[in-house]
């Protein structure tokens, strides 16, 4: 879209600014003595007018070669043709419209004395055409600064959606209602286990609540979480789910986002240790490696279970949450080997800070 | 009042939670009209145990190890009245849509169970021989609408198929054709083939088009497994399919086939 083409107001403010260079176009004629004042002005005014509409097309050639992107030779190339065509039709032009003005009997003889002015038109020409060209850029640039903004601000705002449907989507609502019916379960059997797990499960609810406003928590706290939502799953699963921790204790200060491994965990049980009849084990693993934090959460899966909804979300949100929040500096992978599924990450490791 | 109505009810519990089958138990304590025959943790087990005792009622839990309540319902000819008890509500539609006398989400509330069991009674002394209630003579089949009734736009991945008391899961990808029978199809898979108690209509509706085409009213087929059609005779073609195996091609099929084979 030609930024000045389409719009009617840019247009006309287009064709203003075109005034001061006509009059320094009359000025300049009549520094050559050949004409007067008069004749200059006549001369130099239907020619800028004409000139300000060849110029516009100077945004074409400037659109396909990109400042950035082009080389030296290419690009002089592109805009000296540019400049000489464009002011060979100004002159050319000239020509007519003195010969026009010289059949008027106030302009008699301009047509010759116009011949004089034509070093002076080619100069200008090329000037006026290059100055456009250059205007041209200035606007594709201030365009391009623009989009780049926009994108930046499309990614922040993407960002910040993944950090909230992360956060929404924690808490499994499934989680909760089959915890309530084990609960239910107990009461009639074991009041006292019934007691136990109501209070885990609380445990688990408030520390997921308090979560949320955080934007980073040291690990320990999240492995604790963990442990919490294992507890009640626990009961739950009984002897089927197994756990297996290896954690180096030098990486519990460690500050991570929050609530970014539960998910996994959660994951880990509901499509890996609940489609097993046999149940399975969760292997978490987290240590320092050049630097960096590294996590992997390990289960056992059955590779022929019933499809389950809900799969893939939860990985696609941790890995949206690390891109946010450390680019190209986090590494995610998740993927299935024979009966294990593995999660890995790593992401820069940010200590806690001392005050807090 | 009929001896039949003073006969106990058999019931099976599946749910591969200990403390789910617990409730269930616990709930079904005081109904001394009812027995628990069977409790299975897993949908194999269930499909075994259905088959082999034939129970009148089955509390079915949705989400299982292996088959999901879903496919185990599938493989149940005849079924029993079945209850659904899960913590998801988002099959309730899928539910009623196989007949399904009740659906109860977890945790289950005691009156709501009690209404669920009245229900069940009531259906039972209405049709004593219940089981004619879904005998295939009346129409579709429980097991039939349970493999064809899913979500909208979504395609079943497996199909399971029961031989005898086991139960053999053909993933849709390795299905060759499938041929009907009667009252069977034939599912074939590997050189195998497998009897299934469904109406090749419902198979066609659960595989996903763009993968499984009719080309002839006994006959659907994998597009992946076809190499070529050749004429057969004045009018009418054979499919070839990547083991040789010929199948017959409609007119109707043919221009639906030839329409895949173009792109």
């Amino acid at each position: 879209m030609h930024p000045i083409l389409g719009q009617f107001r840019r247009m006309v403010l287009y064709l203003v600014a075109w005034i001061p260079l006509a009059a320094l176009l009359a000025f300049l004629m009549t520094a050559t003595r050949a004409i007067g004042l008069r004749e200059a002005l006549a001369l130099a005014f239907p020619l800028c007018f004409i000139y300000a509409f060849v110029c516009l097309s100077a945004w074409y050639p400037c659109r396909v070669t990109p400042l950035e992107h082009t080389n030296l030779a290419k690009f002089v190339a592109t805009h000296l043709s540019g400049a000489v065509v464009a002011t060979a039709l100004w002159v050319l032009a000239g020509r007519l419209l003195a010969d026009e003005l010289a059949e008027t009997s106030s302009f008699r003889g301009l047509d010759h004395l116009y011949t004089a002015e034509i070093p002076l038109l080619i100069g200008t020409g090329i000037l006026f055409y290059l100055l456009s060209v250059a205007f041209y850029y200035i606007l594709l640039g201030i365009e391009a600064s623009r989009d780049a903004e926009a994108r930046v601000l499309q990614a922040s705002m993407l960002a910040r959606e993944a950090e909230l449907r992360a956060l929404k989507a924690q808490v499994n609502p499934h989680f909760l209602f089959n915890s309530l019916n084990s609960i239910s379960a107990l009461t009639g059997s074991d009041p006292s286990k019934a007691r136990e797990m109501c209070i885990l499960l609380g445990d688990f609810l408030r520390r997921t609540l308090g979560l949320g406003e955080k934007s980073a928590i040291p690990l320990r706290e999240e492995l604790s979480l963990i442990h919490a939502f294992l507890a009640v799953e626990k009961i739950r699963f009984g002897p089927r789910l197994q756990m297996e921790e290896s954690v180096d204790p030098q990486t519990l200060g460690v500050n991570v986002p929050p609530l970014l491994l539960q998910p996994l965990v959660e994951n880990a049980v509901a499509h890996g240790i609940a489609n097993l009849v046999d149940g399975g084990c969760i292997r978490l693993s987290v240590a320092f490696r050049d630097g960096d934090l590294s996590i992997v959460v390990e289960n056992t899966f059955d590779p022929e279970a019933p499809l389950r909804r809900r799969n893939g979300v939860g990985l696609a949100n941790v890995r949206q949450r690390l891109e946010a929040r450390y680019g190209n500096r986090a590494k995610f992978g998740a993927g299935a080997n024979g009966t294990s599924f593995r999660v890995a990450m790593e992401f820069p490791a940010e200590q806690e800070a001392i005050a807090s | 009042m009929s001896p039949e109505a003073h006969r106990k009810l058999r019931a099976a519990i599946v749910d591969d939670e200990d403390l789910a089958r617990q409730v269930l138990r616990e709930y079904l304590a005081p109904h001394t009209d009812i027995e628990i025959v069977a409790e299975c943790a897993n949908g194999f087990e269930a499909v075994k145990v259905v088959a082999e005792l034939k129970p009148d009622l089955a509390f079915l839990d949705i989400q299982m190890p292996k088959l999901d309540g879903f496919e185990v319902l599938q493989l149940l000819d005849p079924a029993p009245a079945i209850i659904f008890v899960t913590a998801h509500d988002n099959f309730a539609i899928r539910a009623f849509e196989v007949h399904a006398v009740d659906y109860l989400l977890k945790p289950v509330a005691a009156d709501r169970f009690e209404a669920a069991l009245a229900r069940v009674k009531e259906r039972l002394e209405r049709l004593p021989e219940h089981r004619s209630l879904h005998g295939s003579s009346h129409g579709s089949s429980a097991a039939d609408l349970a493999a064809s009734a899913r979500p909208p736009s979504e395609y079943v991945d497996r199909i399971p198929v029961r031989d005898g008391t086991s139960v053999v899961i053909i993933p849709v990808a390795k299905l060759d054709y499938v041929e009907a029978q009667d009252d069977y199809v034939a599912l074939v898979s590997q050189g195998k083939k497998h009897l299934k108690q469904q109406t090749i209509s419902s198979i066609e509706a659960a595989l996903d088009p763009s993968r499984f085409l009719r080309i002839h009213r006994s006959y659907i087929v994998n597009l992946e497994r076809v190499v070529r059609l050749e004429p057969y005779a004045k009018d009418s073609y054979v499919a070839v399919l990547a083991d040789r195996v010929q199948l017959p091609v409609s007119r109707a099929g043919y221009s639906r086939l030839r329409g895949f084979l173009d792109r």
